[in-house]
């Protein structure tokens, strides 16, 4: 097999040193009652080739080269190819967790690059080292809260992406955190302040809303921030799309942010692997669940970095810790850091401005169902078809459209979210519009 | 005598801020084919962000120095051993990057279209289906992002389990030679933890396990082979122990890799286990993961799955969100789709007789090196090891050398050191891991070194002491590093650089 790099002559001498006769000899200790009397009833081993082709053939049979204005949560933005010749290099992609710092300050180094960018990018004090993606830095963000605050409840806006939520329940579950959600304006998309702040007790340990919200619409982070303090509640301010954060004001008023950097050169990989962030104030830092590393000294007085403040975690503190949580993504927040630093100050703020132009081109004329200023989603009326049949209509040209949102919004079954970033061409989006505005019949049978 | 490296010259490289000047970029953006829009008309004034304050501004080749000079102050797999016992890692094999980014997988968009999802679906549905095979269960879910989350959505299942029985139960019984992500976890479900001793084989011991179980005890967690690379001979006793009583059986899969073949957790006894599929599944580490976490149940368990669980339908795969007893998500979409299509490559290219024979390999080097090392360091228990080796530093430690500064002393050997100090029921635990990715020269070569330290220790302590010698940086001042901690960078204030 070319993955085991001993020829047999050498397995009989590694068996001799051991006093051992053969391989099977080696689990001699296991009671003869458990062992397994076959081979295992799994193809046998297959050439590099045939494996190429087998995963060449199963990416055929997914869409290839549409043209899609699906967000939600995961997002169509250009990556850079420098990004992944940097993720490739060995060093980065088969180290382990940098629990020597001596030999492993490239890693070091890179996590406290992406720790300072993206307190740069959120307007918070302190970032960990990366989540395993947005959606479970949401329930560690109120973990958190709880923990702060010593208080149970979570109030969290139903425009907060509805898998996120899902997350974040199953989370709280078991943790005598009761988890109430709060509505959103009907007619603006934005969090409905007025129902935060008759919900909002003195039990309530966390606010949480998201902006740009599910709904693409930018949330007004101050007001939350306020209705939350003065009740005495902390603000999670959550993003699943961080280009925006090129252009929108940060959520400076948030105590606690928490994200999903899969915008940046992360692959959509149907899902995952992503990245999440948490990220909050200095006074809250030894409350921060995951990895974290700091700027030290070595013995010889050079800078040096190295994981620290690991009294938080499990493998010290065990079921006295602030979270289960033991890896962080650090080759995934590694491809952030790159497309980052690519990108830099001006980058990323023209990228954003073209997501933005890109949306709103897109969006001109449509039925938008809500009237708060979007980034690069919003939500459209279907124009009495049902969003199922737009998309039909526009598979036959190839495109793939937007988000059905009725299955977690029954008053929405007539809407789909539609995303255009700086990849949607405007060609593509003109027939987009075409569809949205005149569904021809035949596209109705499902 | 160190034998694997030798000194060469290492790049110094200053922070990305440091070498950012205004104006600098790495990036073109392609010509805007819409109307340019006014961020401040569309989005209102106030929500618009000034300049990022700070951020840095460089040119692409600077971007490809920087990041690849960082990376040769690592080590990494490709570069030798990585011993770092029950968080070990395999070779990485390079096929699996390449087909991780096949087109139509890489660019798949977990909301796309089932009808345009078929092939993501399917590698799915096969991964699912390799890994009930490997461990004997029933079910898989793919969807826990990690080890620790897959324990998590384990003791969840256990619990909706009790619950659907009208009693969730109070306490988990935790080993005390167990990872610390167990005790974090079932305090993270609402558990009580309730550590029990091993005996002085280092197994779990059977009789005082059954004097404790009774009907508060939800489940037990245990780690087969255990953290010190011991098989727990018992287990379907203990199973049985705990069946008595109505409770569940979790197994930590994190040393999996050593039974791969040759036994299987659901002909054990074992009712739910996860997998780390970047240690038994070779998908690499990256520096702190990404990671994958799977989770595998016998039937009894599998309505409480998380949502969404694949179906099959005339032939089509569809996601079933209907599942009235699920504990419902713990992640976004459908786990970490990436890691699962490289772990299924993995699986591919060893095949049934390809992954035990990975399995013997990886128990032949375990006890290799335990055999070799056995006269020069104390085993910390005479059981027969299965895939790792746990030493002591006791006889070093009389020579004022520990575990730590031993693992130092290997990186001027050229190797990655082993796990320091754990599991905690060793003094000065050593321990060694070093999976079937490599050679007995390898091997020989770090036998070698740990010999050589060995020496060192009795003729010459301080050069063992104060190792590493030959690493661009010496041992860091981790103390002030979590006193005083500096968790960014910020630049330096103006009035102290006019002072420079």
């Amino acid at each position: 097999m070319r993955y085991l790099p001993k020829s047999d002559s050498e397995r009989q001498e590694m068996l001799a040193v051991c006093g051992l006769q053969s391989l099977e000899e080696l689990y001699r200790q296991l009671p003869p009652d458990v062992l397994l009397d076959r081979p295992l009833a799994i193809e046998p081993g297959k050439s590099e080739y045939e494996i190429v082709e087998y995963f060449r053939a199963r990416g055929a049979e997914n869409a290839n080269g549409y043209p899609s204005f699906l967000g939600g949560g995961v997002y169509y933005h250009y990556r850079p190819v420098v990004v992944d010749t940097v993720a490739a290099r060995g060093e980065f992609l088969t180290s382990y967790t940098p629990y020597q710092p001596e030999i492993a300050q490239g890693t070091l180094t890179t996590i406290f690059e992406f720790q300072t960018m993206i307190c740069q990018l959120t307007g918070m004090d302190a970032a960990n080292a990366s989540m395993y993606d947005g959606s479970s830095a949401v329930p560690e963000a109120a973990m958190m809260a709880v923990r702060i605050t010593g208080r149970n409840k979570t109030l969290v806006a139903q425009n907060v992406h509805p898998e996120y939520r899902q997350v974040l329940r199953t989370y709280a579950m078991h943790q005598g955190m009761p988890i109430e959600e709060f509505a959103f304006d009907q007619a603006a998309g934005a969090a409905d302040l007025e129902d935060l702040e008759r919900r909002l007790d003195a039990d309530t340990a966390a606010v949480i809303i998201q902006t740009p919200n599910f709904f693409g619409v930018i949330e007004n982070v101050k007001a939350a921030a306020e209705l939350a303090h003065k009740q005495g509640a902390l603000l999670i301010v959550v993003f699943t799309e961080a280009v925006s954060l090129g252009l929108l004001e940060p959520p400076r008023d948030a105590d606690i942010v928490a994200g999903e950097l899969q915008s940046f050169a992360i692959p959509p990989s149907y899902g995952g692997p992503f990245a999440g962030i948490l990220a909050t104030r200095e006074k809250y830092l030894r409350q921060l669940p995951g990895r974290l590393v700091g700027e030290t000294k070595d013995s010889e007085g050079r800078r040096a970095f190295c994981l620290t403040l690991s009294t938080r975690e499990q493998h010290i503190r065990r079921e006295k810790a602030t979270s289960n949580i033991c890896t962080n993504q650090a080759l995934i927040a590694l491809m952030a850091t790159v497309f980052l630093s690519l990108y830099g100050k001006r980058g990323l703020r023209e990228l954003a401005e073209q997501n933005l132009a890109k949306a709103h081109y897109l969006a001109k004329d449509m039925k938008r169902r809500f009237s708060g200023p979007f980034f690069n989603e919003f939500v459209v009326q279907c124009n009495g078809r049902t969003p199922e049949a737009v998309n039909e209509a526009l598979l036959q040209r190839k495109i793939i459209g937007g988000l059905p949102l009725g299955r977690w919004y029954p008053s929405l079954a007539d809407c789909m979210l539609l995303c255009a970033t700086e990849m949607s061409r405007r060609e593509h989006m003109n027939t987009v519009r075409e569809v949205l505005q005149n569904v021809p019949e035949a596209a109705h049978v499902r | 005598m160190i034998r694997k490296v030798s000194r060469h010259i290492t790049q110094n490289e200053p922070l990305l801020f440091e070498s950012s000047s205004p104006g600098k970029k790495g990036y073109q953006l392609p010509d805007l084919d819409v109307p340019a829009v006014d961020p401040a008309e569309a989005l209102g004034a106030e929500n618009v962000r000034g300049e990022i304050e700070d951020f840095p501004e460089v040119s692409e080749v600077e971007v490809v120095r920087h990041f690849t000079r960082l990376s040769t102050w690592n080590y990494g797999i490709d570069l030798g051993l990585f011993p770092l016992g029950s968080c070990t890692m395999k070779y990485n094999p390079r096929v699996n990057e390449a087909v991780a980014r096949t087109e139509g997988l890489l660019w798949a968009h977990p909301y796309q279209p089932e009808a345009l999802s078929q092939g993501a679906m399917e590698i799915i549905a096969r991964l699912e289906a390799a890994l009930a095979e490997i461990t004997g269960m029933d079910a898989v879910t793919l969807q826990p992002a990690a080890g620790a989350h897959g324990e998590m959505t384990g003791i969840m299942l256990i619990r909706a389990y009790h619950e659907s029985k009208g009693n969730p139960r109070k306490k988990i019984l935790i080993p005390d030679s167990a990872h610390g992500t167990n005790p974090a976890t079932a305090t993270m479900v609402g558990y009580t933890v309730q550590n029990i001793k091993s005996n002085d084989r280092g197994m779990v011991d059977v009789e005082s396990l059954a004097s404790i179980v009774d009907e508060d005890v939800a489940g037990l967690m245990v780690t087969n082979p255990n953290t010190v690379g011991v098989f727990e001979g018992d287990i379907v006793r203990i199973a049985g122990i705990l069946h008595e009583k109505g409770a569940q059986v979790y197994m930590d899969g994190a040393n999996m890799n050593a039974l791969v073949g040759i036994t299987r957790p659901g002909d054990f006894g074992i009712d739910v286990m996860h997998l780390n599929l970047h240690k038994t599944f070779s998908t690499p580490h990256g520096g702190g993961g990404p990671g994958a976490g799977p989770v595998a149940v016998k039937s009894h368990l599998e309505p409480f799955l998380p949502i969404p669980r694949l179906r099959s339908e005339n032939d089509q795969w569809r996601w079933d969100y209907d599942r009235p007893q699920t504990i419902g998500r713990v992640r976004a979409f459908y786990g970490n789709f990436g890691v699962l299509v490289r772990a299924l490559a993995y699986i591919m290219a060893h095949g049934g007789e390809g992954l035990r024979n990975a399995t013997l390999d990886a128990l032949l080097n375990a006890n290799y090196i335990r055999k070799l090392l056995e006269p020069y360091y104390q085993i910390a228990y005479q059981a027969p090891s299965m895939h790792e080796c746990v030493f002591s530093d006791d006889r070093q430690a009389k020579r004022g050398v520990r575990t730590g500064d031993i693992a130092k002393r290997l990186i001027d050997y050229g190797f990655h050191p082993y796990t320091v100090s754990f599991p905690l029921i060793v003094r000065g635990a050593m321990m060694i891991e070093p999976t079937e990715t490599e050679s007995k020269a390898e091997l020989d070569l770090f036998v070698d070194a740990l010999i050589s330290i060995a020496k060192e220790v009795e003729e010459n302590p301080e050069l063992v002491l104060k190792a590493p010698h030959s690493t661009r940086i010496s041992r860091v001042d981790e103390v002030t590093a979590a006193r005083k901690p500096i968790l960014r960078w910020k630049p330096a204030p103006k009035a102290s650089q006019a002072a420079d």
